[in-house]
């Protein structure tokens, strides 16, 4: 029966996870160690562009504003294969960077999930900060905010809110799979990660061994919400966030 | 221990000629006059007289189309020596000390003076009990009363409020009214727009009465409610005035 099949398949992922995580398998280990070090990477970038890049626009009109936002709505869902595949004609050999040897070394990783995570920290945080802006903005003139003091309040005012961002962020970093898969070319102890061991070990028929990692990918996204979570929750406490 | 080294006065405030238009409308017509240090002075008139615009021109955010404005003692309009406390004031996301404090930072004042200075107006304006509290939990009267104790903080000359207690029960009103006439006792000059002729009638010194853009009364309390020389001013008084 397929049921049976299906519940076979998970109560021997399940054991074979537990088991994995429980010996400290140092393959899995690497794999998720790499995982995480290259989107913590892509999004601390992504958050250095984005957040003053969200910032000014919301707050400095300049020509070409409009135009702009569009195109950073729309790069929001921009499928990782594709860039992937842009960043792969660029990093080639015969690429214009190809003479930086990027391709298939976790920097290229990096670079990738940067690119599909600058979208979403540049548009959500420009719409939180436009929001806080006009409610804000003709107090802190009144009370005597300069520019750079009234920024400085507004990414203070709208921290957790921010943070929230990043998390989002980093969810997408994690989750991707076609962008590090073309640029990093899956190669065991380089540029493995979980997503592509998934779908390496699923085509291999490896099944439990990838249900087992994508186990783990769900805990991790669980455990790393649930810490901003509380964080925010403490903050609340001491300053309410409404 | 002041911000700013204070020199000459600020005041009087003088108003030439001053129009204000906003889009094609003209909100604000021909205002003359001038605002001497001295009493408190309330600015009198209906919903949509142009209160709130004057008060901000006053106050230097917004910039007159028509006219002059200026102060004796040039610079003041930097915000050192005037504050201003806006209907609905925006609390910071933060406790309601580090909001006293706020534009104490702004201004650069050291860690010591600034813990002195908070401490002196957290007692003044009576909010010791709620120091540690978020801003943003507080009641709206209570709200009131840190904003109005945030603007204060600077040691402004002259303290710029536009209807205080326009959504505030009675007692609630009737503490912000008493901090109202402590902080004009202590010297600073306060000016308070209202609609409200109870108000008025308890609080000032001196009336601008506005109406439709047009400043058409600037007289002692106490003439102005014994009977203002303007019709429409007497009609309002009448609680009668036509739109």
């Amino acid at each position: 029966m397929l049921a049976d099949w299906a519940v076979n398949e998970f109560s021997e992922a399940i054991d074979t996870a537990w088991a994995l995580i429980r010996s400290g398998d140092p393959v899995l280990v690497e794999i998720v160690a790499r995982s995480l070090q290259v989107s913590l990477s892509a999004v601390f970038c992504a958050g250095l562009v984005g957040l003053p890049l969200g910032a000014c626009l919301a707050l400095q009109p300049f020509p070409g504003r409009q135009i702009l936002l569009v195109v950073l709505n729309a790069a929001m869902g921009l499928p990782p294969v594709v860039v992937g595949l842009l960043l792969y004609l660029l990093l080639s050999r015969a690429g214009p960077f190809g003479f930086l040897g990027l391709l298939f070394s976790p920097t290229a990783m990096v670079l990738a999930q940067t690119l599909i995570v600058l979208p979403i920290v540049a548009a959500l945080s420009r719409q939180i900060l436009a929001n806080l802006w006009e409610e804000y903005r003709e107090s802190l003139q009144s009370l005597g905010a300069s520019g750079w003091q009234a920024l400085g309040t507004l990414l203070w005012e709208g921290r957790f809110r921010l943070l929230t961002v990043l998390m989002a962020g980093f969810g997408r970093a994690m989750a991707e799979v076609g962008a590090v898969l073309i640029v990093g070319g899956n190669i065991a102890h380089v540029t493995r990660v979980m997503t592509t061991t998934i779908a390496l070990e699923t085509s291999k028929g490896n099944l439990a061994l990838a249900l087992a990692l994508g186990l783990i990918l769900i805990v991790l996204a669980l455990v790393v919400n649930g810490a901003v979570f509380l964080m925010q929750e403490s903050g609340k406490q001491s300053v309410d966030d409404n | 221990m002041t911000i700013d080294p204070k020199g000459q006065p600020a005041l009087p405030l003088v108003f030439q000629a001053v129009s204000l238009q906003i889009g094609s409308t003209k909100r604000l017509n021909d205002l003359d006059f001038k605002l001497v240090a001295g009493p408190l002075t309330v600015l009198l008139g209906p919903n949509g007289a142009g209160k709130t615009l004057l008060l901000k021109l006053c106050h230097g955010i917004l910039a007159p189309s028509n006219g002059r404005i200026f102060w004796q003692s040039p610079g003041t309009l930097a915000p050192n020596r005037q504050a201003m406390v806006f209907q609905r004031p925006v609390m910071l996301r933060r406790s309601v000390v580090a909001n006293i404090a706020y534009p104490l930072i702004l201004r650069g004042m050291s860690r010591a003076h600034r813990a002195t200075r908070v401490a002196a107006v957290l007692t003044q304006t009576g909010l010791g009990a709620l120091a540690r509290r978020a801003a943003r939990t507080l009641s709206a009267g209570e709200q009131q009363r840190l904003a109005i104790a945030r603007a204060w903080s600077i040691e402004p000359e002259i303290l710029f409020l536009d209807e205080p207690t326009a959504n505030l029960d009675p007692t609630a009103t009737h503490a912000i009214e008493d901090l109202i006439s402590e902080i004009a006792r202590g010297g600073t000059k306060v000016l308070l727009a209202t609609n409200d002729l109870g108000q008025a009638k308890r609080l000032a010194g001196e009336i601008l009465f506005l109406h439709r853009g047009r400043l058409l009364e600037q007289t002692s309390a106490q003439a102005f409610f014994d009977g203002p020389a303007d019709p429409a001013a007497r009609a309002f008084l009448r609680g009668e005035l036509p739109w």
